[in-house]
């Protein structure tokens, strides 16, 4: 009953200084808000990286060739990788369901009087599967043109669109660095990353790339698939022990080649993007800090102006505990008034970020917890001190004071 | 009711000692009409601090309704205070954003009385200040604003009043009407002490007790005026 009582009259004062109570609740508006933008941000870019980056395929394992050292300095990448290699881990390899070696390298292409500068991929057959393509158009190669080396090509749809234009590309033939290459297929779009975009490209039988447009004898990538992502432990390992007998490492040696599974590579780069989202939080989480400094001070200065109503109190018998609660009260009104109205910025922010911006926004609820807790806990803590010393007034000084 | 003993309160100001209170005895008996008087720096008003419970002697006994004072924490002198006491300021010493009723509530709250307005209300009848309940200080004369002061002290049916120069800021006029009011509340048996300097005051109580350095001086039975 008391303690509604203390509420109506911490009410009441912030009420009577509403502009000061406005502008000591904005630092914790400030704050709420930007925490909660913030973290939304940090989280709508996460989900949506992650997102693109599992239509890559998550269930695969990829074997990148090591590096070289001499006397434990890195001196460069060395060509230890090997289309025989790939082939031994797919016929050696169980719980497997594709292999697809990889050479790659950024080439000239071009269709008429259109060019363009593009990745030029050789693969295997099963690199459509492994790697999560699907066909708009035509057909994948087969095993049988990889072998023989056959000069065909599928394109990525956004090479369809830049060089073709509206012509049905399926038969039409295009010339990679001056060599000429029959389309058979088009494949859908995946949408783009960033920093990488995988309809940007064409792709062409390993063998093809090797012999007659890179002219190079090792391979750069083998993408390997597991049939469940639960056994992609056992596959690395499979594949770590066949690498190293095929490439004579001796035990207590170093590998020369890498091998990463994609829900690693996916893991480290969400823990990134957290850790991108912990930052954003954190910084906002200061301004919030200063607000509830803002408040600390606002505080002193009313008790310091109601000394004289304290000593009323007091004399009237109003108990330490009583006075402390009032102002506790207020300090607490003012973060809950500050993180409420925060709120609602917060979630405005990030709306507008997202309609004008473009940037996918996500307002969690922990986010929102998070700021709303927070800065009712600033309330209390920077509320204390005020509040302490108020209720710790001589009540003689507090009668007399002017 | 009240009992006092020896009762001295000695500051320190830095290296020096200062005697305020050299330890004084008296009693006062319920429904009586006290005036302490004395010029200032006389020890009245450090007295009336300890009579209100709103500081501790620093030897000698102060017994209020046989309650014994001087070993009481903090919020046990806040609940006697609450409880057994009634403040009347000179500068009355209402918060200003609370309306009379409001102000006269304030006690019984801390209190945590039951139907505290409607208690509220009664005080201000008694004074004769129920129609300026709603109002705040702010909008009530010198005299109005004292009558609902005296109302917060007599809601509690506290033990004795203690009015510190309750006339103090007042015209002679209203000064004359509060008075008058002190003169009712006594009849009905409410006991009274009044810290004051002036003679004329001093002369409407029905004891008074005059001071100087800290000790008793005289401590007469008076002739009361008609007012």
């Amino acid at each position: 009953m008391l303690i509604w009582v203390l509420f109506k009259m911490a009410l009441r004062s912030l009420v009577t200084h509403k502009l000061r109570t406005f502008l000591t609740a904005l630092g914790i508006i400030i704050g709420v808000a930007s925490v909660i933008s913030m973290i939304s941000i940090g989280e709508g870019a996460r989900l949506q990286t992650l997102n693109t980056i599992s239509k890559f395929g998550t269930n695969i394992i990829s074997i990148k060739p090591g590096q070289q050292k001499s006397r434990h300095v890195t001196t460069g990448k060395v060509d230890t990788l090997t289309l025989d290699d790939a082939n031994f881990i797919e016929n050696n390899t169980p719980l497997i369901t594709g292999v697809a070696a990889q050479v790659y390298r950024s080439s000239q292409l071009k269709f008429e009087n259109k060019n363009t500068n593009t990745t030029v991929r050789g693969t295997g057959p099963s690199y459509a599967r492994v790697a999560n393509f699907t066909l708009d158009r035509g057909r994948y190669f087969n095993d049988e043109e990889v072998r023989s080396a056959q000069r065909v090509c599928v394109v990525g749809s956004t090479v369809l669109k830049n060089i073709f234009e509206g012509i049905n590309p399926l038969g039409k033939t295009i010339k990679v660095d001056g060599k000429n290459f029959l389309v058979i297929g088009v494949t859908a779009s995946k949408g783009a990353l960033s920093w990488f975009d995988p309809d940007d490209q064409i792709f062409i039988p390993v063998t093809t790339a090797q012999k007659r447009v890179f002219g190079m004898k090792h391979i750069q990538s083998i993408d390997v698939q597991a049939a469940k992502i639960e056994d992609l432990e056992i596959i690395k390992e499979d594949i770590s022990r066949f690498l190293r007998q095929r490439h004579n490492i001796l035990e207590g040696q170093e590998d020369d080649f890498y091998v990463q599974n994609s829900s690693e590579f996916l893991n480290s780069w969400g823990n990134a993007a957290k850790t991108f989202t912990y930052l954003l939080g954190g910084i906002a989480g200061i301004s919030l800090m200063v607000g509830g400094i803002g408040i600390m001070n606002i505080m002193l200065v009313s008790v310091t102006e109601r000394t004289r109503e304290i000593g009323i109190r007091k004399a009237i018998g109003a108990k330490k505990k009583e006075i402390l609660q009032q102002f506790l009260i207020e300090s607490v009104l003012i973060s809950f008034l500050g993180g409420g109205i925060g709120i609602l910025l917060g979630i405005a922010i990030s709306r507008i970020v997202s309609n004008i911006g473009g940037w996918e926004t996500i307002v969690s609820t922990q986010s929102i917890i998070l700021a709303f807790g927070f800065s009712v806990m600033i309330g209390v803590f920077f509320g204390f001190y005020p509040a302490n010393k108020a209720a710790n007034l001589n009540p003689i000084d507090a009668l007399r004071y002017e | 009711m009240i009992e006092v003993e020896r009762l001295a309160k000695i500051y320190q100001i830095g290296e020096q000692k200062v005697t305020a209170l050299a330890g004084v005895d008296f009693s006062i008996d319920k429904g009586e009409f006290v005036a302490i008087m004395g010029p200032s720096g006389s020890g009245k008003s450090t007295l009336m601090n300890l009579l209100g419970c709103l500081d501790l002697p620093s030897s000698g006994v102060y017994r209020l309704e046989n309650l014994d004072i001087q070993g009481l924490k903090a919020d046990q002198l806040a609940e006697v205070r609450n409880r057994r006491i009634g403040f009347v300021f000179q500068n009355f010493n209402l918060l200003p954003r609370a309306t009379a009723q409001e102000n006269t509530e304030l006690p019984l709250l801390y209190g945590r009385v039951p139907n505290a307005s409607q208690i509220a209300l009664e005080a201000l009848e008694r004074v004769g200040l129920s129609h300026r309940a709603k109002h705040k200080p702010t909008e009530l004369s010198g005299g109005e604003r004292q009558r609902v002061a005296i109302a917060r002290a007599l809601v509690n049916r506290p033990a004795i009043i203690l009015a510190d120069e309750p006339t103090g800021n007042l015209d002679s006029i209203t000064g004359a009407e509060i008075m008058k009011l002190f003169h009712d509340l006594n009849r009905e048996s409410v006991t009274l002490i009044l810290v004051t300097h002036e003679p004329e005051i001093a002369q409407q109580a029905k004891r008074i007790i005059q001071m100087r350095d800290g000790k008793i001086v005289s401590d007469e039975m008076n002739e009361v005026m008609p007012c």
